[in-house]
């Protein structure tokens, strides 16, 4: 029986379309412009342009549009209580009365906008993860916040502690597997009883992961100086990263969408109803 | 190559030292298998050899280089590099050219110079199709070779290997001790500590430790010839082989107690 099951590199879905191909950081800077440009422009009618930038990303990622929809599902909880509070809680003209909650028509237009807002975030946020290796986005970071290490941001070590958490991911899964059988066979009992006993038959299982977890990070921080590992040193990299034409070229369009969006918003979406 | 004069060292906060006057010369491509209870102070000289540890008495020298010496410290550490125990312990990355670059890029190499020491270490242990393959999947034999390549890629004079071979299978063991051989042969100097005699066997010169000092230094053969009594290590079948071949005259004296050396005679004779 196996308890842990899965090595998982996130939400990464390998692949060679052009935005798996481009530049880790052109993603990452590309994605907070987009989350920028959800809070800048967020009308009702805006969503249907930020859902055809998801129908182009889509189609150029080679990532079928069901499942960049689907990566929304995480946050639908929250989505929910945002729309419901928002749906109930602002003053407006009233459209209708369920007992003593009223809903106006400011109400249902802010709730959809807030809603919408907040999934298209997390997908936009889901498509960076979907298209960009860990290991890459933990390249395109580093390099990113490069500049700040000058007023002291440990950028290098940041992007050294994501690579290990990664490569550990795996390792720390079978570790916990291993433990959990070791319980099990002494007699543990996992699986029966109210929430509160099964969460506190789990101590036997975390107590002696934490002391593993401490070992395996004295003996890897050994093994890492052994090969030479200066913290905060300069290093070099093996695939080092290449910022290219169509990286450029993907930003401004992203950019050049963003304020597509703010225009329409202001001309042409003024003129609709609402 | 590595030179250990009157070496000492005491644990911060231990009360006895665990490695005491240890003088112990290793001249370059020899292998060296040194071997000793848990506790003799063996991995304590390991991590000297190349300055995770700095003597607290004596002084250990690479290349006439003092470990002692910060600024040495980085050329030492890539001169003399460690392979330790658990293979889980020693890899940094998910992929496995990327864990085997990360010596080398710590080094600050040119990227078409990390690029050729991968693909030549990964060579050399034999993992070179699974090269973008996750570290996690390997095998423990491949993986114990992964960290065999990580080392080999600092460009290493000499290879220093704590019971590298001791988590792994029969199997696994054998393919990563020929490894080392085609490294011997290639001119790698070679300081293994091991539990196992019948790879001591194996290596030009064994070096005993018992309680922190170097007790007993020679060749196996002198070695299995009953020094190894002392300190109650066991025969391996090679040597009692060997020893049965000599006593029948089918093997001249000289013969080193490997089975390769002892094929040899055998195949003259």
């Amino acid at each position: 029986m196996r308890f842990m099951n899965g090595i998982s590199l996130g939400q990464f879905i390998p692949g060679d379309s052009p935005i798996h191909n481009l530049d880790p950081r052109c993603k990452i800077a590309s994605t907070f412009a987009l989350l920028a440009g959800l809070f800048l422009a967020s009308t009702p009618y805006d969503f249907i342009l930020w859902g055809g930038l998801l129908a182009l990303l889509s189609h150029f990622s080679k990532i079928s549009i069901g499942t960049i929809l689907r990566s929304g599902r995480p946050v639908l909880f929250l989505i929910v209580i945002t729309v419901i509070l928002n749906l109930f809680w602002t003053p407006g003209h009233e459209l209708f009365r369920i007992g003593p909650l009223a809903v106006t028509r400011e109400g249902a237009v802010f709730a959809f906008s807030m809603g919408m807002r907040l999934y298209f975030l997390v997908v936009f946020a889901a498509m960076l993860m979907m298209t960009t290796s860990p290991m890459s986005f933990s390249d395109g970071l580093e390099r990113l916040f490069s500049p700040f290490s000058k007023i002291g941001f440990p950028a290098s070590e940041m992007a050294m502690m994501m690579t290990i958490a990664l490569r550990f991911i795996p390792t720390l899964f079978e570790e916990t597997d291993r433990i959990l059988k070791a319980q099990i066979s002494r007699g543990a009992d996992f699986e029966s009883g109210g929430l509160i006993k099964r969460a506190k038959s789990f101590i036997p299982v975390l107590i002696p992961l934490f002391v593993l977890v401490f070992q395996r990070a004295e003996n890897l921080a050994t093994a890492m100086e052994a090969r030479c590992y200066v913290p905060g040193a300069k290093r070099a990299r093996l695939n080092p990263l290449a910022w290219r034409m169509g990286d450029t070229l993907a930003i401004a369009f992203v950019l050049g969408y963003i304020a597509f969006v703010m225009f329409a918003e202001r001309t042409l979406f003024r003129a609709l109803p609402l | 190559m590595l030179s250990v004069r009157g070496v000492g060292y005491t644990y911060p906060g231990a009360p006895a030292p665990a490695l005491n006057e240890v003088t112990l010369e290793v001249a370059r491509g020899e292998w060296t298998a040194l071997i000793g209870a848990n506790g003799s102070g063996k991995s304590t000289f390991a991590k000297i050899c190349n300055a995770l540890l700095i003597p607290t008495q004596g002084a250990c020298f690479v290349r006439a280089l003092d470990t002692s010496i910060e600024e040495n410290q980085r050329v030492i550490r890539q001169c003399v590099a460690l392979v330790f125990q658990n293979p889980e312990d020693q890899i940094v990355a998910s992929i496995v050219e990327e864990d085997v670059a990360f010596g080398p890029e710590n080094l600050g190499l040119p990227h078409a110079e990390i690029r050729r020491r991968v693909d030549d270490a990964l060579e050399l242990v034999g993992l070179a199709s699974y090269r973008r393959r996750g570290s996690y999947s390997l095998s423990g034999g491949q993986k114990q070779r992964l960290a065999l390549a990580g080392a080999l890629a600092l460009a290493p004079e000499v290879l220093v290997l704590d019971e590298s071979t001791s988590m792994l299978d029969p199997e696994g063991r054998e393919d990563f001790l020929a490894c080392l051989k085609s490294l011997k042969k290639n001119g790698m100097t070679i300081v293994q500590i091991t539990h196992r005699m019948e790879e001591a066997v194996e290596s030009d010169r064994i070096v005993v430790m018992s309680r922190g000092r170097n007790v007993w230094d020679g060749a196996p053969a002198a070695f299995f010839d009953g020094a190894y009594r002392n300190w109650d290590f066991e025969e391996p079948d090679e040597v009692a082989l060997y020893r049965a071949l000599l006593a029948d005259g089918f093997v001249p004296n000289a013969t080193p107690p490997t089975v390769d050396a002892m094929m040899g005679a055998l195949c003259l004779s």
